[in-house]
């Protein structure tokens, strides 16, 4: 039977009906049309359906929705609400040429937003780390570890976040 | 992509999970972070009727420590907080560095160390060190408490010493004696990415030059987390020579009992047992003499 939970996603609330068997990533992607959340293999190697929760990156292809009530969620849209201005790391990842094929874009600048969150300078080593759970088939990583140092350059420069 | 059905429950009380346990009858399911219980229901492996989860229940997420009383991690502490827990990170450095190389990030965001033990994959990376630990797991049931040491707590591949109604509420590891050191070492196919093929852990305790005390695990070969008794037999007592190590590496490789599959054939575990177990062992004893 499905049931009415309210999610809270990029600051607003959102009334959805779910199954409880309904992922997190079905109901961003198919209820709420967020679908710059990407599902890639569903079983929570790729990390292509990162998203943050309250804070954590998580896949959400392995959450329940159920389980998100009175959680605060973030999806790649989150980080330029106004869809016009992008976001530091977004604008890094384009200058850098961090970015070809774009399917796992959204979960890597979502595993970057949380490194840089608490770790605005972070070394070589920690952006490997953060993003070990982020797969790329195209570009090789060289271009997107440039960027996150890059948008941690900018994150700094500005006092942190700019949404 | 979907999920079988389920219904889903998040009671708040451990009185409430076992009400619910009774009530739903084994096609019941109780849930921590999910990263291997929802895999299970994707793949078709399992299909619970209801999900009870664990993560809403007050007081199940502690990390506690007292330099007596030793480490108590609850069965909703996640992965990733076992792994930065300032406490552990100092006092039990190996518990901190098994739950830091489980999958990745994200997973370790979701899962728990107590979930990684229920799971009971013989392969569970945060097993061999608790079991050189000498861990006890805390149970519940609807009539008590009980306590059991972590290494009667594993009967099979997925299966536990838990009976119906029960479940994990902690794992406890006691206060390492004076002059201890632990490792662990684990080796995969392609690093983090992949399930641990070998892994080994060990506790050793110095008195002087001398090995006092030892304890051996072997991961991911046999169908649970094995002890190496004959290995053990033959660096207690002893001074951790070369010779001694190289020959408990040896013993240890015998004692296990691999199987080929997709991970590694049974003969590359059988070697690297031995190789892996000389490795933890020079390690630990580095590190009972730095202390
Ligand atoms: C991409 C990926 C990579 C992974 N990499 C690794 C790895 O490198 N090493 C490794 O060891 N594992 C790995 N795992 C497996 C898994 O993430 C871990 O085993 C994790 O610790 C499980 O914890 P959980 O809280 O998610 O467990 P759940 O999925 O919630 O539970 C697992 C099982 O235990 C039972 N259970 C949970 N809590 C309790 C309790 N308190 N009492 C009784 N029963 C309980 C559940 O019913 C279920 O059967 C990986 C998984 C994924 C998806
Ligand atoms: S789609 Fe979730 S990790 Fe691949
Ligand atoms: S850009 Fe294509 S997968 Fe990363």
């Amino acid at each position: 039977m499905k049931q009415v939970i309210t999610l809270n996603v990029n600051g607003a609330p959102y009334a959805v009906a779910v199954y409880p068997s309904q992922t997190l990533n079905e109901v961003l992607r198919e209820e709420l049309n967020l679908t710059g959340v990407k599902l890639g293999c569903g079983s929570g190697d790729c990390g292509a359906c990162t998203v943050l929760v309250d804070g954590l990156a998580v896949s959400s292809c392995l959450s329940l929705a159920v389980d998100m009530e009175g959680k605060a969620i973030t999806t790649v849209e989150g980080l330029a609400p106004s869809g016009e201005v992008l976001h530091p790391i977004q604008e890094s990842f384009i200058e850098k040429g961090a970015i070809q094929c774009g399917f796992c874009t959204a979960g890597m600048e979502m595993s970057a937003f949380h490194l840089l969150k608490y770790n605005p300078s972070p070394t070589e080593a920690e952006i490997k780390e953060a993003i070990s759970g982020n797969l790329c088939r195209c570009t090789g990583y060289v271009k997107i570890i440039e960027a996150i140092a890059d948008a941690g350059h900018k994150m700094a420069n500005t006092g942190g976040e700019t949404s | 992509m979907s999920l079988s059905h389920f219904d889903h429950y998040a009671p708040a009380t451990l009185e409430e999970v076992f009400s619910l346990l009774q009530s739903k009858g084994p096609g019941a399911r109780v849930m921590a972070g999910g990263t291997d219980l929802l895999l299970k229901i994707r793949h078709g492996a399992l299909k619970p009727k209801y999900i009870i989860g664990l993560k809403n229940i007050r007081g199940l997420k502690t990390i506690s420590f007292d330099a007596s009383a030793g480490l108590t991690i609850g069965a909703t502490a996640l992965l990733a907080e076992v792994a930065r827990h300032p406490d552990i990170v100092k006092h039990y450095p190996t518990i901190a560095q098994a739950a830091r190389g489980t999958a990745n990030p994200q997973i370790r965001n979701m899962g728990t160390v107590i979930g990684n033990l229920c799971n009971a994959s013989p392969a569970a990376d945060n097993a061999p060190t608790l079991l050189a630990m000498d861990a006890q797991i805390r149970i519940r049931g609807p009539e008590g408490e009980r306590v059991l040491p972590l290494d009667q707590f594993f009967k099979g591949p997925g299966v536990t010493a838990l009976v119906p109604l029960e479940i994990v509420t902690a794992v406890h590891v006691p206060a390492p004696p004076p002059n201890t050191g632990t490792a662990y070492l684990s080796l995969s196919a392609r690093g983090k990415m992949d399930c641990t093929a070998v892994g080994v852990a060990t506790m050793v305790t110095m008195t002087g030059k001398t090995c006092a005390g030892v304890r051996l695990f072997v991961g991911a070969c046999g169908p649970v987390p094995l002890r190496a008794p004959k290995a053990e037999d033959i660096l207690r007592g002893q001074e951790l020579t070369e010779e001694v190590v190289e020959k408990a590496g040896t013993q240890a490789s015998a004692e296990s009992r691999p199987i080929s599959d997709m991970r590694a054939s049974g003969d590359y575990r059988t070697e690297m047992v031995a190789v892996l177990t000389r490795r933890v062992l020079r390690e630990a004893h580095h590190r009972a003499l730095a202390c």
